[in-house]
């Protein structure tokens, strides 16, 4: 169970990194200084909550790897994000919608972590949980200042959930090994996640007129460590200078 | 109240070191002075967060990512203040920033140079930040009192930021052999150009008379240069770098380090545009600015027709 523990903290790690590091592509590059700022600070979150994450999962482990080994030193198929996390950042209307799909998405898995059995998890989902409800406030906030703002806004959110959309079956995939861990109490059953994440975020395109298309083929895999080709560009850039120089430290 | 008479009173808050106020009569060429000083560090700031954030998605661990993320941030929000304290002289921001993308304002030269290695990041807070806080400090007396509170603030960031610059070039120059040389390869590169930080000579230094007369500065570019020197030197010889000039010594009789002038040539010639990045540095913002029109344009659109609903309601 212990190694089935230290599977899942990579995979809830992994997605928070992964999803930092596209947020902090817009830093300096922002629509405009306030809101370049404010994506920036939920960037400093997510990879604060990475980092927790990461030095929980290296302590399970007990082979004297760090959080940072467990950053930069693992490859493709060994990083187990959801898909949609590590999609390019595409305009801010993908970026957002991106945001509002995920932080709803852990919103209720993280408070759903906050009653769990794991005191470590506790703790992180706790800290993690006031975060993400500002940023989902910020997000959604997006989300209709685009669906209702102007044509051009509402075109682009409208295309940017057609290719979101049949990414998002992935966040609710569940490992077998997880079982025991749910039966532990350690952690919720994603599947039971779903029909609030469903009301949540439908209730938010109802209020914007944006509709997914219910009928798309919904892609799955980062359980397995399958991805889109996309995520190998983005680790050959964060990965490049502890690769390259595997005995510095920084 | 009479021109002449606001004019004194102007010149005897300058006197008693008082603030000056936004609504407080002051001459035009004071406003105008301030307005250009304090668009351009504006400008700096925002510009300044481009060659840093260049290396964002490169930071080699996950506490540097950390650290160069929010400290470019800090950056953000230091233009952000600027911006504000400008705008109580009688200017707007798309104003500014129209100036900045037409090439009318200027901001400091030094970010035109290029990042190459992860050393720059710890030299650009070490030598850069630390030049800017030599200029800093001083503005925290400033005379103009929105400008003078705003560098309170910031004065408090950058020298946190200098600290961990100077953290970076420690675990570079006593790392490994590669690392050493990416630090004093950086070294090399950023002296000179944070030396032409402080601005001309005091003998071409157009500005600096009236600055210094209007309490806007309180030291010469000179002055100011000097002591940078003085401190860096000592800072380095701990790192175990060499400062790429062979006629740095100790001058017992000033007190201070005799060293070589920066190339004025090469510092006239970025200010001009032809650094290695300036064309990237604006087009970096114009990019940002236009693929922002939509979203700034949604963001107004919404809120007007929500003002509509709540007034209609």
């Amino acid at each position: 169970m212990a190694n089935a523990l230290f599977n899942y903290i990579l995979r809830l790690a992994d997605s928070t990194i992964i999803l930092a590091q596209r947020d902090a592509e817009w830093t300096g590059h922002g629509p405009y200084l306030e809101e370049d700022l404010a994506l920036t600070n939920i960037a400093l979150d997510l990879f604060g909550r990475g980092k927790a994450l990461l030095e929980y999962a290296a302590k399970l482990e007990a082979k004297g790897r760090t959080e940072d080994d467990l950053a930069f030193f693992r490859s493709e198929r060994q990083y187990f994000n959801a898909i949609i996390t590590e999609l390019p950042k595409g305009d801010y209307a993908f970026t957002m919608l991106r945001h509002a799909i995920v932080d709803t998405f852990d919103l209720l898995l993280y408070s759903a972590l906050m009653s769990s059995t794991d005191e470590t998890l506790k703790g992180i989902a706790s800290k993690t949980c006031k975060e993400i409800q500002y940023h989902q406030r910020h997000s959604f906030a997006w989300i209709k200042r685009f669906g209702l703002g102007t044509e051009e806004s509402a075109r682009r959110v409208s295309d940017a959930l057609e290719q979101l959309w049949p990414f998002t079956d992935d966040l609710f995939d569940q490992a077998p090994a997880e079982v025991d861990l749910i039966n532990a109490g350690i952690i919720p059953d994603r599947s039971s996640l779903k029909p609030a994440w469903q009301n949540h975020i439908l209730n938010l395109f109802n209020e914007v007129h944006l509709k997914p298309n219910t009928e798309a083929f919904m892609q799955s895999g980062s359980i397995k460590g399958i991805h889109t080709e996309h995520l190998g560009h983005l680790l050959a850039e964060m990965q490049a200078l502890p690769r390259m120089y595997p005995n510095a430290t920084w | 109240m009479e021109t002449n008479e606001a004019q004194a009173v102007f010149e005897s808050k300058l006197a008693n070191n008082e603030y000056i106020e936004p609504k407080d009569w002051m001459p035009e060429d004071y406003r105008k002075h301030l307005i250009r000083q304090i668009s351009q560090h504006a400008h700096s700031e925002v510009v300044g967060m481009l060659p840093e954030g260049n290396w964002i998605s490169r930071a080699p661990s996950l506490r540097a990512k950390l650290v160069l993320l929010a400290k470019v941030q800090d950056e953000g929000g230091h233009g952000l203040y600027l911006y504000t304290a400008a705008e109580t002289l009688g200017t707007s921001r798309d104003e500014m920033l129209d100036a900045l993308l037409t090439g009318k304002a200027k901001y400091s030269s030094i970010f035109n140079y290029p990042t190459l290695t992860w050393a720059d990041i710890g030299a650009i807070g070490w030598l850069v930040d630390g030049a800017a806080i030599m200029n800093q400090v001083m503005l925290q007396r400033t005379s103009y009192g929105p400008y003078s509170r705003a560098m309170i603030r910031i004065c408090k960031e950058e020298s946190f930021h200098q600290r961990q610059g100077y953290e970076i070039m420690t675990r570079m120059a006593f790392g490994s052999p590669e690392q050493k040389d990416m630090a004093q390869d950086a070294l090399n590169r950023w002296w000179y150009p944070s030396l032409m930080m402080f601005g001309p000579p005091d003998t071409e230094s157009p500005n600096s008379e009236k600055a210094i007369k209007w309490r806007i500065k309180r030291e010469t570019n000179d002055q100011l240069r000097q002591r940078f020197v003085n401190q860096t030197v000592v800072q380095a010889t701990y790192l175990g770098l060499k400062v790429p000039d062979d006629k740095l010594k100790w001058n017992p009789e000033k007190d201070g380090y005799d060293y070589s002038d920066p190339d004025w040539n090469e510092f006239k010639n970025v200010i001009k545009g032809h650094g290695i990045c300036n064309r990237e540095r604006i087009n970096a913002r114009q990019k940002a600015h236009d693929n922002g029109a939509w979203v700034r344009a949604a963001a107004n659109a919404y809120s007007q027709k929500q003002n509509q609903q709540s007034e209609a309601a």
